[in-house]
């Protein structure tokens, strides 16, 4: 078990390096900043200035060292643009994102899992054919022209919701969300609804398949047997065993939620990591986009560390397997 | 494949008439009328962006046809040339027809180019790994395991992040998200059947490995192959819009459907809803229709599912 445990630490930490190594120079090697930082008028002294000053005179491999050096003591460079610690302006605008992700999270929960329930439930229904139509469209549009249809119905023709920024933040135990003002609420609704469609269409199909599985089982026949109300065999009996592995799942996409917020962010001017990210990328601010980059790799290479460790735990096998290969 | 032909084979002996497994499959996939008229559209599609340069009423990027006046028409409204801009006009002047039309020739090349290279790519890595096995294969399959506990669609990002735009680099970052797909596919398709007695059979006759991997086994990996590749080519064509749309994809100057669609959106707060609704409805249309085919080819290709 430990050995398994330290095996698979391992792996990630060399996943995390050689991302790093992908990362570093993948981006370095793009793109000449400097002439976007110093003014036009600059002469080329105060180019050469600025350079030094940026360390982007030294070659790239010593470039990359002090970058390793730094990323060990949690410094991953300052912005070009901002001068600012990349980390510390990604940290800051971590928690909208995370706002953002969590609320499509409990979207797509709350609206996947009862139309998924429906449909598993009543699988020859018009109802429940037009629900799976939905689903496959969800897993077919762009979410960007979602974005954008969103934003022309509900903002624009409607004017039910406004289309960008994040409104009025509320405080709760010292932390700020746009989840706690009524302004903040409207303003979060649009993009946690798009960002929340893919998601709800997967909750959709897992529960359906759940469902219809569940039902031919024989503690469901032995619960009609003893006489249970069928509200009851769903609502307890049922729900009970599908909602683990939906659940489940559902939590692994929490990472691929982070991931695409970029596209929803950028649509509804969310200021979010991915905004920064997408801005970063333009204004070629290359340590912001490093940083990013091997925050998302981190975050991605824990999640499946931690599902790889709890997989082991509950299923030998999946232990057995990796010391045989 | 073979499974399938012995099959029909045997059902169709009664009804004393011959099919060719390609005859069979296309009557199959005609019984579905949804397929068949997304397959139109489809085919449609590719045509008009074919014939783009034909059959527009402008070119929309050369500067002497495009004139400033045109700028952000409404649908229907008549063009200082004299024609009818049936889709209206963009901010710059140009014939939003014409400016779609030119776009699906540039998001359709990058598609298709990138779903073709990427499948040749993952084929060979998961052929190889099925037929070297050991050590190669772990690391392979490490290797393919590892880019798909990413979404596609941030590799993709992070590869424009380090690549920068250009319809090279676009390419070269979807086919680096999309290979992995392939090359699980076809490993796992190919192991199977390299269990199975016809390539034992080849080996007995003393047929090269080379000749046994190419003819014998890759053919009959083909169709969950083209299942993978209808879907991940439409994914690749709706990955370079959303990249494209979040300004980190194709520059100004090759402006595909993604470009246009980011072009309208300043447009779309103040109402002018046409610039980049009538590009999505493009889009759309060539995303799902393709989906809808490479669903249905799911289902006639799938041995298993077979009456």
């Amino acid at each position: 078990m430990t050995v398994f445990i330290i095996r698979r630490m391992l792996q990630a930490l060399l996943v995390v390096c050689l991302m790093s190594v992908i990362v570093f120079f993948g981006v370095n090697i793009v793109g000449d900043p400097i002439y976007m930082l110093v003014s036009p008028d600059a002469d080329q002294a105060d180019i050469e200035a600025a350079i030094a000053r940026l360390g982007l005179d030294r070659p790239i491999w010593e470039q990359y060292v002090l970058f390793l050096k730094g990323a060990a003591q949690g410094d991953l460079g300052d912005s070009f643009i901002f001068g600012e610690s990349a980390l510390k302006l990604i940290l800051h605008h971590m928690p909208a994102t995370m706002e953002l992700a969590f609320s499509a999270l409990i979207l797509a929960i709350v609206i996947g899992i009862p139309l998924g329930l429906y449909a598993g439930l009543y699988p020859d229904s018009r109802r429940s054919k037009g629900i799976m139509a939905a689903s496959i469209l969800g897993f077919s549009l762009p979410t960007f022209w979602v974005g954008l249809m969103l934003i022309m119905l509900f903002a624009v023709e409607l004017r039910w919701v406004p289309a960008t920024g994040r409104g009025d933040l509320g405080s709760f135990l010292g932390i700020q969300s746009s989840l706690l003002t009524p302004d903040g609420l409207s303003h979060i609704f649009l993009p946690a609804l798009n960002l929340a469609l893919l998601k709800i269409s997967l909750a959709i199909r897992l529960t359906r398949a759940g469902v219809r599985e569940a039902m031919g089982q024989d503690y469901v026949k032995y619960a009609r047997a003893k006489g249970l109300s069928t509200r009851r065999i769903i609502l307890v009996h049922v729900m009970k065993n599908i909602m683990i592995p939906v659940v489940t799942v559902m939590g692994l996409e929490f990472g691929s939620l982070i991931g695409f917020s970029v596209v929803t962010e950028t649509i509804f001017a969310w200021p979010g990591m991915g905004k920064l990210l997408i801005d970063a990328i333009l204004q070629l601010d290359r340590p912001v986009v490093v940083a990013y980059l091997m925050i998302i790799v981190l975050f991605f290479v824990l999640i499946n560390l931690i599902v790889d460790i709890i997989y082991s735990i509950l299923d030998p096998r999946v232990r057995l397997q990796d010391q045989g290969a | 494949m073979t499974d399938a032909t012995t099959d029909s084979a045997m059902t169709a002996a009664p009804l004393a008439k011959v099919e060719t497994p390609f005859q069979r499959f296309r009557a199959e996939f005609f019984e579905s009328k949804i397929a068949t008229v997304a397959l139109g559209i489809f085919l449609i599609i590719v045509l008009l962006a074919i014939l783009a340069p034909w059959i527009t009423p402008q070119n929309p990027y050369d500067l002497a046809q495009v004139t400033i006046m045109d700028g952000r028409l409404p649908p229907g409204s008549e063009a200082f040339d004299g024609y009818t801009m049936w889709l209206g006009s963009d901010g710059a002047g140009r014939d939003l027809y014409s400016a779609i039309l030119y776009g699906l020739r540039i998001s359709l090349t990058v598609g298709l180019a990138s779903g073709v290279i990427a499948l040749l790519f993952g084929m060979a890595v998961g052929l190889i790994a099925a037929y070297a096995g050991g050590r190669i294969e772990v690391l392979i399959m490490r290797i393919v395991d590892l880019q798909l506990s990413f979404p596609a669609s941030l590799v993709a990002l992070m590869m424009v992040a380090a690549l920068g735009k250009g319809v090279d680099k676009i390419i070269l970052a979807l086919v680096i998200a999309q290979w992995a797909y392939y090359a699980r596919t076809v490993r796992a398709t190919a192991l199977v059947e390299r269990g199975k007695e016809y390539v034992e059979a080849a080996q007995c006759l003393g047929i090269s490995q080379s000749r046994i991997v190419f003819r014998h086994i890759l053919p009959n990996c083909m169709a969950p192959l083209i299942v993978v590749g209808t879907v991940q080519t439409a994914s690749a064509i709706s990955l370079e819009a959303t990249l494209s749309f979040l300004g980190v994809g194709l520059p100004q100057t090759e402006p595909s459907i993604g470009v246009l669609i980011a072009n309208g959106f300043e447009y779309m707060l103040s109402g002018r809803y046409w610039i980049s609704v009538f590009p999505g409805a493009a889009l759309l249309l060539t995303v799902v229709s393709i989906n809808l085919v490479g669903d249905h080819l799911r289902d006639v290709l799938n041995p298993r599912l077979k009456k």
